[in-house]
């Protein structure tokens, strides 16, 4: 069984987020990057089925120079191999196609993108590249058991889960449920020091234009202050909520 | 030209999320001067979407396979598009919506802009602003295709009535033959779910306990909300993890959230930060929700949280 892992480079989620040239880039300066929290989820699974299943596990970025670190966590982490598809990403449609183009010069039978990234909140890499693939997608994946070919998964949806069966290949959007916090692997001495060995291949291929382009950034409106209310007055809480606020 | 909606139902019972995209899609299709047609399934009263600007309604039937069948819908709404000629498609941020959305614009070939937040502020390009970071920033986004499907983010806009005269249309497309099938569907149909709530009762480490949570329950339960947690609460199986809210759980935007010892750390702010009113409940005066709140309490929630439960409901009745 051949697993992709795309991997999303995303800031830390304690970051500020700020913005600059005149609010058109994200300014990282300061900002430390991680493994989108989703691709961890997923990561973390597919490391299972390595370990039971004797999976192989490639994780996959598109991202330039400064995405090598959190790659080779990856590895650290269990990945067999990783590759870093050398391309600036500018929307989620150009990413799901250079996923694909990977895809298409492999042999994967099951590739695990996050559910959303958590800067770009696409939400979109994973059902753009799994229907130009023309294979099904299952997004907020909460659980995904494989047995042979045949796999059962579970979506979450509002209020609720919904069962699923399914063949490979198939693309599914990783969430934490599919495992849980305390699943999620640590790199020890050892990991790290075998992931230095480990191959990271650099791909540059044909450039795919993006079809969507950020023109300006903005933060939210600054709050004004709280308003307090006296624990021994909440009637005046619900007058406020009822006749200010008016959402009650 | 065109735009179509999606319109979501429960049961066959139009979800709020469907009037406020009719209400959404329809002051598009006035900028754009074009007709306002939905896509239902199985919808008992289609009629009832004539008080929100749809012209078209194709309301299609699934016969008694009341399972979202993502193949089927999607290729469904997909058909529609092209028949209409629709240039812009809504769905909506609810666990559906957004799965629809990205295979949608696969199919009809169109750009994906997620978490939309406002009207267009341009057609020609389409230019609309979203929201990015987990709600830490928006961003003003350029299409550059002629086609695109916007997902729009659930209390964004609201509801706004407007008449029309609606032509309902039962057509079937054919049916999907997805490899991906629904086997079983678990959904607790007496609660509301976080993501259709207007209100929305949160609970944190400062309600001590699981033991503790017929606090949120109760007050949830009387203001009809939905009740959900921060991190840790579910990383200790305190609650279910798809109580979960924050940066990396589920996304918040209700009316109304009310936080009850909950701190306020980024990562849960981030998530919960586009509820439109945010009310805190905690004994600390430092913690760092007070800052994000709009209205607080400073106190002990095993005193205030059954002091507010109780006069609300007597307000009730
Ligand atoms: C990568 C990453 C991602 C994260 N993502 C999320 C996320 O998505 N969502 C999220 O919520 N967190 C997230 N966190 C965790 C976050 O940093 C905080 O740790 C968490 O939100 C704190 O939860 P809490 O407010 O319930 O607990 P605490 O921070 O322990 O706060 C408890 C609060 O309860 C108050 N309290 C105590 N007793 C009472 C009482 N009797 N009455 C009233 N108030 C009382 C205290 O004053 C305190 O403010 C993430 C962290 C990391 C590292
Ligand atoms: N630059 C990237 N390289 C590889 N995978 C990515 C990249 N961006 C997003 N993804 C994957 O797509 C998922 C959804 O991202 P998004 O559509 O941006 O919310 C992420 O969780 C990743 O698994």
């Amino acid at each position: 069984m051949n697993v992709l892992v795309c991997i999303s480079n995303v800031p830390d989620t304690t970051s500020k987020i700020n913005f600059k040239d005149e609010n058109t880039v994200f300014d990282i300066q300061g900002v430390q990057f991680i493994i989108n929290p989703n691709d961890e989820f997923g990561l973390t699974r597919a490391i299972w089925l390595q370990q039971k299943e004797g999976a192989k596990v490639t994780v996959a970025t598109v991202g330039d120079v400064s995405c090598e670190p959190i790659l080779r966590k990856c590895l650290a982490i269990g990945a067999d191999r990783a590759v870093r598809v050398d391309a600036k990403p500018q929307d989620g449609f150009q990413v799901a196609m250079y996923l694909a183009t990977l895809y298409k010069n492999s042999d994967f039978d099951l590739v695990i993108t996050g559910r959303e990234s958590i800067d770009y909140n696409g939400g979109m890499v994973g059902g753009i590249l799994a229907t130009h693939l023309e294979i099904p997608y299952v997004p907020n994946c909460i659980q995904l058991e494989v047995s042979g070919k045949n796999l059962t998964l579970q979506r979450e949806i509002d209020g609720g889960k919904e069962s699923l069966t399914a063949s490979f290949p198939i693309v599914i959007g990783a969430q934490k449920g599919l495992v849980e916090e305390k699943d999620l692997i640590i790199p020890n001495m050892r990991g790290i020091m075998q992931a230095r060995q480990k191959p990271m291949e650099v791909i540059s291929p044909e450039a795919i234009s993006c079809e969507t382009s950020v023109q300006r950034f903005e933060k939210p409106a600054e709050k004004g202050p709280v308003k307090l209310v006296d624990p021994e007055k909440i009637d005046e809480l619900i007058e406020l909520l009822e006749n200010e606020a008016k959402v009650i | 030209m065109a735009v179509v909606v999606f319109i979501e139902s429960q049961e066959g019972e139009i979800k709020k999320a469907g009037f406020e995209l009719a209400s959404y899609g329809r002051s598009i299709s006035d900028a754009m001067k074009c007709d306002l047609i939905g896509v239902g399934f199985n919808i008992i009263d289609p009629k009832s979407l004539s008080n929100y600007g749809v012209d078209k309604l194709y309301n299609i039937e699934t016969r008694g396979d009341s399972f979202f069948d993502i193949e089927r819908y999607s290729s469904s709404i997909a058909s529609v598009v092209k028949k209409e000629n629709a240039n812009i498609v809504i769905v909506s941020s609810s666990a559906d919506g957004r799965y629809l959305g990205p295979i949608l614009s696969v199919k009809v070939d169109a750009a994906y802009i997620s978490n939309v937040v406002e009207l267009p502020s341009q057609y020609e390009p389409l230019t609309v602003k979203r929201s990015c970071f987990t709600n830490k920033a928006f961003n003003e986004t350029q299409s550059s295709k002629k086609n695109n499907v916007l997902s729009l983010s659930s209390n964004s806009f609201g509801l706004k009535e407007k008449s029309s005269n609606i032509k309902v249309f039962s057509e079937d497309f054919a049916p999907s033959s997805s490899t991906l099938k629904v086997s079983n569907l678990d959904k607790a149909s007496d609660k509301v779910s976080i993501a259709d709530a207007d209100i929305v009762v949160s609970g944190g480490r400062g309600l001590k306990g699981p033991e503790n949570w017929y606090l949120i329950e109760d007050l949830a339960e009387v203001m009809g909300a939905a009740t959900a947690c921060s991190k840790p609460v579910s990383d200790m199986g305190w609650r279910s993890h798809s109580e979960h809210v924050g940066q990396t759980g589920k996304p918040v935007a209700s009316n109304l959230y009310i936080a009850i010892g909950v701190s306020g750390a980024i990562q849960h702010l981030a998530g919960i930060n586009s509820s439109k009113v945010k009310v805190v409940i905690n004994n600390d005066p430092e913690a760092p929700f007070f800052k994000a709140a709009d209205y607080g309490i400073v106190g002990d929630a095993f005193e205030v949280v059954p002091k507010l439960t109780k006069k609300l409901k007597a307000r009730k009745l």
